[in-house]
């Protein structure tokens, strides 16, 4: 067990590291070592739009009513995040004041040219015109440079919205961005993808989660071993969570039910809570309370059971099932373990 | 057994919000939607078994409190067992709300002079983090001063965090009559389990009625935040319409086990052998309930 979690830590860094860095006009040349190698996710989008309050809130545990004390971005926030050796990526925060996509003197290339997925947050409690049109010249500027881009747009802060307001901004805010592609003749080539958050609630963890899911190749594989897992355990369902921003990275194929998500997600928030408390070690590095022996069982009162085990070193299965097919919880943890280990297969480094 | 417990404080202190959250289940967010209180609110919360709250919510707005003041005096302030005053942390007219509290706590020591006072230093989430600390130290003498003659009990208090649980903890502990008999009976459980801690929850609200430690923890503020971690995902739970029963929860140090224990409290036993098997310690639990049942129902 130890030899594996020492290969997984060589060259990873821990959560919430922040690498400040003064990343200026002259972008893209020195002091890239490390980042390369690494899916890379902007955040862009208008000053004030939020960017900053979901990394912190995502990825930092900030607690969302915090981040009306954070201050305006001045220049781009690299950190890197880093859930086991292959499930990697570096999150760069954008300040929303400097038009880098009309900027001559900035090296957009350097920007764009590594980057996996671009997230463009959207004010939808703001007038977000300008928005929209600085979401047009961004994705032109970086389809041009980098056509393999995933365009991911959030239409954030809908917490202060009602239900009919939601629907009514996101079908504008769609509606005039995929207009806008198709009067550039791209709406074949250009695939932009919406959601609705808030920092407040699960949306914005579900979204993000679907983010990383695109840029994670081995994708597929771990949704084949969820799904065997699931027909030989009988659970109705289970995730593949990052435990640290709460990210499912993989689901089994059945869909996602808000409800189950929510249950399963604010599982591994109690099991780290406790975890904290009384499962620290004096060598504990991830400060979370959660090592290779990480289990969690809750019995609901209808009928459910939520089971929840340490995968590899930041990662959970976290699974639903009926409490009369865990009676036999003997033949189940040997199922998990049999599937942690085709997990560590996947992700082993290749030769 | 009812007893009478008076939340003042100025208008939009919080106290309404702080009471939803821990009696109404509210999330701290949900309590921007409340409106202000009007002349006295009472609300009745039941909390293990026959101990009855008996909550007045009293409104702040200056009106209201000169009423309580003269001609409600009486009607207000007799038989009260606890004073629970809301000071708002950044509040701009903290002369005038320093007038309330001394007349407020003359009309105390003219109906209920026995009355136990709870002073909460509330909205601290608005103090930056490195100067909490210096200004409730600071705030707590002012009022140690202020109410002299009276045993006076300040809190540091939160809706966004775990501090809310501590200081609503220490009330309702306060209130509590036989509590020294039941922590006799937790810390033997709690030996006879080879347990390192045993913490009483009452089931509602999760609040900390009590607990018994063998082995010593740097944290003191843990059962709060406990307590706050389990009322959330008791709030995500009802979502789904459910709720939990039990959880075990566990790493290579440590074993936590949380059960409903008796018919208003739930029971969470941590142990640091993790080899300990949750059938054993369901055992333990089962076994001891119908013993505890007698000593957690409060009699008259």
């Amino acid at each position: 067990m130890n030899d594996r979690y020492d290969e997984f830590s060589s060259g990873s860094v821990p959560y919430g590291q922040m690498f400040p860095d003064m990343y200026g006009e002259d972008a893209g040349g020195e002091a890239e070592q490390g980042y390369e190698n690494k899916p890379r996710i902007l955040l862009m989008g208008m000053r004030r739009s939020g960017k900053s309050s979901i990394q912190k809130v995502v990825f930092q545990k900030m607690s969302p009513n915090e981040t009306l004390f954070l201050e305006s971005t001045t220049k781009i926030v690299k950190s890197e995040i880093a859930s086991s050796s292959l499930i990697s990526y570096s999150i760069w925060d954008l300040p929303g004041q400097v038009g880098y996509e009309s900027n001559p003197a900035f090296d957009n290339e350097g920007l764009f040219a590594q980057t996996g997925a671009l997230i463009f947050v959207i004010d939808a409690q703001d007038n977000y015109r300008e928005a929209i049109a600085k979401l047009h010249t961004t994705v032109l500027r970086a389809y041009e440079i980098n056509p393999e881009i995933c365009f991911e747009v959030f239409i954030h802060k809908v917490d202060g919205l009602s239900d009919d307001a939601k629907t009514v901004r996101q079908q504008d805010i769609v509606e005039h961005v995929l207009a806008n592609i198709a009067d550039a003749e791209l709406e074949d080539q250009i695939q932009i993808s919406f959601y609705l958050t808030s920092i407040y609630d699960h949306s914005i963890f579900e979204a993000f989660s679907k983010v990383i899911q695109k840029l994670i190749p081995q994708l597929p594989t771990l949704e084949q071993l969820l799904d065997i897992l699931i027909s030989n355990c009988c659970i109705e369902k289970a995730f593949l969570f990052d435990v640290v921003p709460k990210i499912y990275i993989a689901d089994d194929s059945s869909p996602v039910d808000m409800q189950t998500y929510e249950l399963c997600s604010d599982m591994i928030d109690v099991v780290i809570d406790v975890g904290c408390i009384y499962g620290m070690g004096e060598n504990d590095d991830t400060g979370l309370g959660y090592d290779a022996e990480s289990a969690s069982v809750m019995h609901l009162n209808n009928g459910m059971v939520l089971y929840m085990k340490e995968v590899t070193r930041y990662l959970a299965l976290v699974a639903l099932l009926r409490e009369d097919k865990y009676e036999k919880h003997g033949l189940i943890d040997y199922n998990v373990e049999a599937f942690k280990n085709a997990v560590a297969k996947v992700f082993e480094p290749r030769q | 057994m009812k007893s009478k417990v008076l939340l003042m404080g100025k208008s939009s202190a919080g106290k309404t919000s702080m009471r939803s959250i821990i009696f109404a289940n509210y999330i701290a967010r949900d309590t921007m939607r409340l409106g202000a209180t009007i002349d006295v609110e009472h609300s009745h919360v039941r909390f293990l078994g026959n101990l009855v709250l008996n909550l007045w919510d009293c409104g702040g707005q200056a009106s209201f409190m000169e009423n309580y003041f003269t001609s409600q005096r009486e009607h207000i302030f007799k038989n009260v067992e606890v004073l629970i005053y809301v000071f708002d942390v950044q509040s701009d007219t903290k002369s005038d709300d320093i007038a309330e509290y001394t007349s407020c706590l003359e009309a105390i020591r003219e109906f209920s002079p026995d009355a136990k006072v709870f002073c909460l230093v509330h909205k601290m989430d608005l103090i930056p983090v490195d100067q909490r600390d210096a200004v409730f130290a600071e705030r707590s003498e002012e009022l140690q001063v202020l109410s002299e003659g009276l045993s006076i009990a300040c809190h540091p208090t939160s809706i966004w965090d775990e501090t809310l649980y501590r200081a609503w903890s220490a009330i309702v502990y306060s209130l509590i009559p036989n509590i020294s008999v039941l922590e006799a009976h937790l810390e033997n459980f709690c030996e006879m389990c080879e347990a390192d801690e045993v913490v009483l929850f009452e089931r509602a609200t999760f609040l900390v009625i009590s607990h018994a430690t063998r082995k010593t923890h740097h944290d003191e503020h843990r059962f709060e935040k406990i307590s706050n971690s389990l009322k959330s995902y008791k709030l995500c739970c009802s979502k789904s319409m459910t709720q939990f029963d039990s959880i075990e929860i566990r790493n290579s140090k440590f074993a936590a086990f949380l059960d409903k224990f008796t018919s208003n409290t739930c029971i969470m036993v941590i142990m640091s052998d993790p080899t300990v098997s949750p059938t054993a310690m369901d055992i333990n639990i089962q076994v001891a309930k119908s013993h505890f049942e007698a000593y957690v129902s409060i009699r008259k």
